[in-house]
């Protein structure tokens, strides 16, 4: 399979603000402070953004508002919402309008304050039609679905859940930037308070504030910015469902496709790969894309996290700034998917840093394990 | 019964009128759900509404935990029909705990948020 975008893009900045609780701010004062810190980290000035890429949870035409508060005219903006997928998604995008000239300077940007202005998760979604009448949880009860199926046929357990909120609590306490940074137990998982069967509280995410940014440029120019260039060398989507009740299996996902692809089109395969940044919404999730995404077989996913195996000095390092369950979670978190692949690669990662990562994988996941979407990054040596 | 040119509305008024019918595909033969114009398996336009037998297994399940004051902690399923379609619902007559996959049910017209909506309950014998 050929791929006429393989690096042809890269990010040279990452930026973040307000992880955690950002008192008094507004969601969209939090995406600014994320763009401007990428624009510095990049050395670029506001004035320079001529591409803009952003999605938030606050109105029908955020990236417009995002637009107009960062007082720039952008000559193309991308705000397809395909939930926390999103960002992942418009490295796809971005790519393709840097490498057509459609712009020179993108930015793909996100912030909320979803935790310190309301402490549960945001959303302006209408409750589906077809599932309403049984009064669903959103999201946690589609993802408590489609975990209950997996238990069911693979015999995964609540331990092997826990085992991944485990995993990502022993990254993000080596990781000063994340939220939660308390000492977890399995045994703490497990006794924790049950929200809908077979998840406990400490299997879900976090509700956060927080805004990620990372600024891309034509490959050709990546080499004249201060950080080293993190290369675009795939990037592939797919799309199953939008209600779980619609999803086909509710135990494979639309990952295997949007894998399979943005593997081809980088040229590597998951053994290739240094670190792991998956969506984790749920500890379900990440077996999921383990599973899906090729780094084990479709059932063994539950085994392949045991006993710290994605832990700090496990076999793979996965979700190394802690995740969705343990670092930050504003609502939608795929950009952070991306910040933490970048850095990685650039060597700046914020907590623990992996020797030699020179391929990295972000994955990203929108709405009820609805849009999947995976980038390969790569640095200036895989090219 | 014919296809209508309106496939929601169809559905509903089955369901007011205390039945489950759903739109079979005249073309690959197969039911879906949920009711649109277009076949989700082969995008064929025509279907013939059936009548559903209720036979069912349940595909997978969920408790929603809710302080009693609330109302307390309520079933979700996904039931699988005979015919081979899924739909979310609710299994009643069973301590919400109690619902299992795999269990065998049989689908009826109930009452749920204050409408007509496709309950289950534990097959008899």
């Amino acid at each position: 399979m050929t791929n006429q975008l393989r690096g042809k893009a890269a990010i040279v900045g990452t930026g973040h603000a307000g992880f955690g609780e950002a008192h008094g701010l507004t969601a969209y004062e939090i995406m600014a402070q994320a763009a401007l810190a990428a624009l510095g980290d990049a050395g670029l000035k506001l004035n320079a953004v001529d591409g803009l890429f952003c999605t938030m949870m606050e109105d029908s035409m955020p990236a417009l508002m995002a637009a107009e508060y960062l007082g720039i005219r952008p000559r193309f903006v991308e705000g397809t919402m395909t939930g926390g997928s999103s960002f992942v998604n418009y490295l796809t995008s971005a790519t393709m309008a840097l490498e057509a000239g459609l712009c020179d300077v993108a930015l793909i940007v996100y912030g909320s304050n979803q935790r310190t202005a309301s402490g549960k998760l945001v959303t302006v979604s209408r409750p589906p039609p077809y599932e309403a009448p049984y009064n669903p949880r959103y999201p946690i009860s589609a993802y408590a679905l489609a975990a209950a199926r997996h238990m069911h046929e693979f015999g995964t357990t609540r331990e092997q859940l826990a085992d991944v909120a485990v995993a990502a609590r022993g990254w993000a306490q080596q990781n000063p930037e994340a939220f939660e940074r308390g000492p977890l137990t399995q045994e703490q998982v497990l006794s924790a308070r049950m929200v809908c069967d077979p998840l406990s509280v400490r299997d879900c995410c976090l509700v956060t504030d927080g805004g990620g940014a990372v600024v891309l440029v034509r490959a050709e120019r990546a080499k004249d910015f201060p950080k080293p260039p993190v290369y675009v060398l795939g990037s592939a989507a797919e799309s199953a469902h939008r209600q779980i009740s619609q999803m086909p299996d509710f135990t494979v996902t639309a990952a295997r496709e949007s894998g399979q692809r943005a593997f081809a089109a980088a040229g590597v395969k998951p053994a290739d790969i240094d670190v792991v940044e998956l969506y984790d919404a749920f500890t379900i999730n990440t077996i999921l894309f383990l599973e899906d995404l090729g780094f084990c077989k479709k059932g063994e996913g539950g085994t392949f996290v045991e006993g710290g195996r994605i832990a700090p000095g496990g076999v793979l390092p996965v979700n190394t700034n802690g995740g969705g369950l343990s670092c930050v979670h504003p609502g939608m978190y795929g950009i952070f998917t991306i910040i933490e692949a970048a850095r990685q690669i650039r060597g700046d990662a914020p907590g623990l840093q992996i020797k030699d990562v020179n391929l990295a994988l972000a994955h990203g996941n929108g709405g009820v394990l609805t849009s999947q979407v995976t980038a390969i990054l790569g640095s200036a040596a895989t090219l | 019964m014919e296809t209508t040119g309106h496939p929601d509305k169809m559905f509903r008024n089955g369901l007011a009128e205390g039945r489950i019918i759903l739109p079979k595909c005249r073309s690959c033969g197969k039911f879906h759900f949920f009711p649109r114009l277009v076949c989700p398996h082969c995008h064929a336009m025509e279907f013939a509404w059936h009548p559903v037998s209720g036979r069912g297994e349940i595909h997978t399940t969920t408790v929603v935990r809710q302080k009693p004051e609330h109302g307390g902690d309520y079933n979700i399923c996904m039931v699988e029909l005979e015919e081979g379609v899924r739909m979310m619902s609710r299994v009643e007559g069973l301590a919400p705990q109690e619902v299992k996959i795999g269990m065998v049910v049989t689908a009826y017209v109930g009452e749920a948020a204050g409408g007509a909506a496709v309950l289950c309950k534990p097959a008899e014998g």
